[in-house]
């Protein structure tokens, strides 16, 4: 029987990717990531994982030793966050053209400048585009559940792509909550042993990452993207699967007060906790005001998610990244849905609030406010997105 | 003539585009973008065999009266077999079509 703990979320990602029996990992250790490296490596060092631990000397060379480990067949898992995603993103395009199914958590941090160690999703935004499925967790629990799925849907034989775990910086990743450790029988019931479709093998040789050429390089593309839109019902199945095994039922949109809901906040991670907190406040004040939340942004679950929003007068749209759109487009989780409200001829009052920068926190009042001011707002009076909680 | 390999429909291609059958290149059609062709004037040639040497790619091979012909499927068009013909047997055709 699964014991509930109280336990830092990083420690318990690092333990739920033990009980995976990663073969490899490889990473570098950057804030506020640092914890899930360390422990893993912990694991290793006393001899609770069987596992190669590599202490690369970037993460460059750690997303380059992955796709390495991953081609040979072996169960591989990374982690980072902002600049160090930054600085392996070029072997992330690599990884899953060549469909190799390597996990990563992202302890998601701002990226400079300034500075900046505090949580934003800069580098879940700046990963959008590279052919990786993208899940994102809520809460502590949703962490270690995830990060125990994504092995199974990465290395599912219809999908075969890596995936990111997006947890939020320090906000869930330093946070000490309690949950609900899986065992390691259920994990192995759940998790079958990998066993590689293609890999490198001296005695069957064959060759990972050829060259392209005009000729072939639009089918090569076409057929990476025909397998991530194949993926998103498989995600479902395995989010099902996974509610057999240990209880806990994910879907690819959650939805919270929607129903009757004439204003719908839409947003992804742990933003959805205050959000929830504040529907509860503006229910008691007879607000008709619910939300959906986004749990892959890659594929994308646009009918699931219009199915959640389609009956709400108001949207309330929130992008935890700085759009530099220019100001006449919106930010990047706006844009997808308004994409999708466009092909299915919906026009609700839409507002996109970039919010939460670089650490900032999102107040109840906050979410109060962005509600108020697309319910009240004129037509063509919001723009197509702004600030909030900015001094003026 | 080797089979042309590389003109595929995406639902037939191997996972991540993997090559699974190892030294595969002579299947490659490269003499596919070529704006001049090699041709060999046979009442020059002395079957010196300075063009099979010389020739970066496998164009050139002996053939039952000791010539050395040309195969087309991997000729580029560089030019360097007419340049080292030590007795200017050798000629660039312009290719029309």
């Amino acid at each position: 029987m699964s014991k509930r703990i109280g336990i830092e979320v990083s420690i318990a990602v690092a333990d739920a990717v033990g009980l995976c029996d990663v073969d490899v990992v490889a990473a570098y250790p950057i804030t506020p990531q640092t914890h899930i490296v360390e422990h893993l490596s912990e694991l290793v060092a006393d001899g609770h994982l069987n596992a190669e631990f590599v202490p690369v000397e970037s993460e460059h060379s750690a997303m380059s030793a992955c796709i390495g480990s991953a081609a040979a067949g072996a169960r591989t898992f990374t982690s980072t966050c902002s600049q160090g995603y930054a600085l392996m993103s070029e072997l992330c395009y690599i990884a899953s053209a060549l469909r190799l199914p390597i996990v990563m958590a992202v302890a998601n941090r701002a990226i400079s400048a300034p500075i900046n160690i505090w949580n934003d999703h800069a580098d879940l935004m700046y990963a959008r585009d590279t052919g990786w499925i993208q899940l994102i967790a809520e809460n502590g629990q949703e962490a270690v559940d995830l990060s125990i799925a994504a092995f199974r849907i990465a290395e599912d034989k219809k999908i075969l792509l890596p995936v990111q775990v997006n947890l939020d910086g320090f906000t869930l990743s330093h946070f000490i909550e309690p949950l609900t450790m899986p065992e390691q029988a259920d994990v192995k019931k759940f998790l079958p042993a990998y066993k590689p479709a293609l890999r490198l093998d001296p005695d069957k040789p064959v060759t990972f990452g050829p060259v392209g050429m005009p000729d072939i390089y639009t089918e090569a593309r076409k057929a990476q993207d025909e397998n991530l839109k194949a993926s998103k019902p498989i995600i479902q199945e395995i989010f099902n699967g996974f509610a057999k095994q240990f209880g806990r039922q994910y879907k690819l949109v959650e939805t919270y007060k929607t129903e009757d809901a004439e204003t719908i906040i839409v947003g992804m991670g742990s933003i959805a906790q205050t959000a929830m907190t504040a529907i509860d406040g503006m229910r008691a004040q007879g607000k008709k005001v619910g939300m959906a939340r986004v749990r892959v942004f890659r594929p994308f679950p646009a009918k699931e998610l219009i199915d959640a929003i389609k009956g709400a007068k108001n949207l309330v749209l929130l992008d935890r990244v700085t759009a530099f759109a220019g100001g006449e487009v919106s930010g990047p989780v706006a844009l997808e849905i308004k994409s999708a409200l466009y092909d299915r001829k919906l026009t609700p009052k839409v507002g996109n609030f970039l919010v939460g920068l670089g650490g900032r926190d999102i107040t109840i009042q906050n979410f109060e406010e962005m509600v108020e001011r697309v319910a009240s707002a004129k037509d063509g009076e919001l723009p197509a997105y702004e600030f909030i909680n900015v001094r003026e | 003539m080797a089979k042309e390999t590389g003109i595929k429909s995406w639902k037939e291609l191997t996972l991540g585009i993997a090559i699974t059958n190892p030294g595969n290149a002579a299947e490659l059609k490269t003499g596919d973008w070529r704006s001049m062709r090699p041709e060999t004037n046979r009442e020059k040639c002395t079957k010196c065999g300075q063009c099979y040497i010389f020739c970066p790619d496998m164009v050139y091979a002996k053939d039952a009266e000791g010539y050395y012909a040309q195969n087309y499927y991997w000729c580029k068009g560089c030019g360097i077999c007419a340049k080292e013909c030590p007795v200017d047997a050798i000629t660039m055709i312009q290719e029309v079509d």
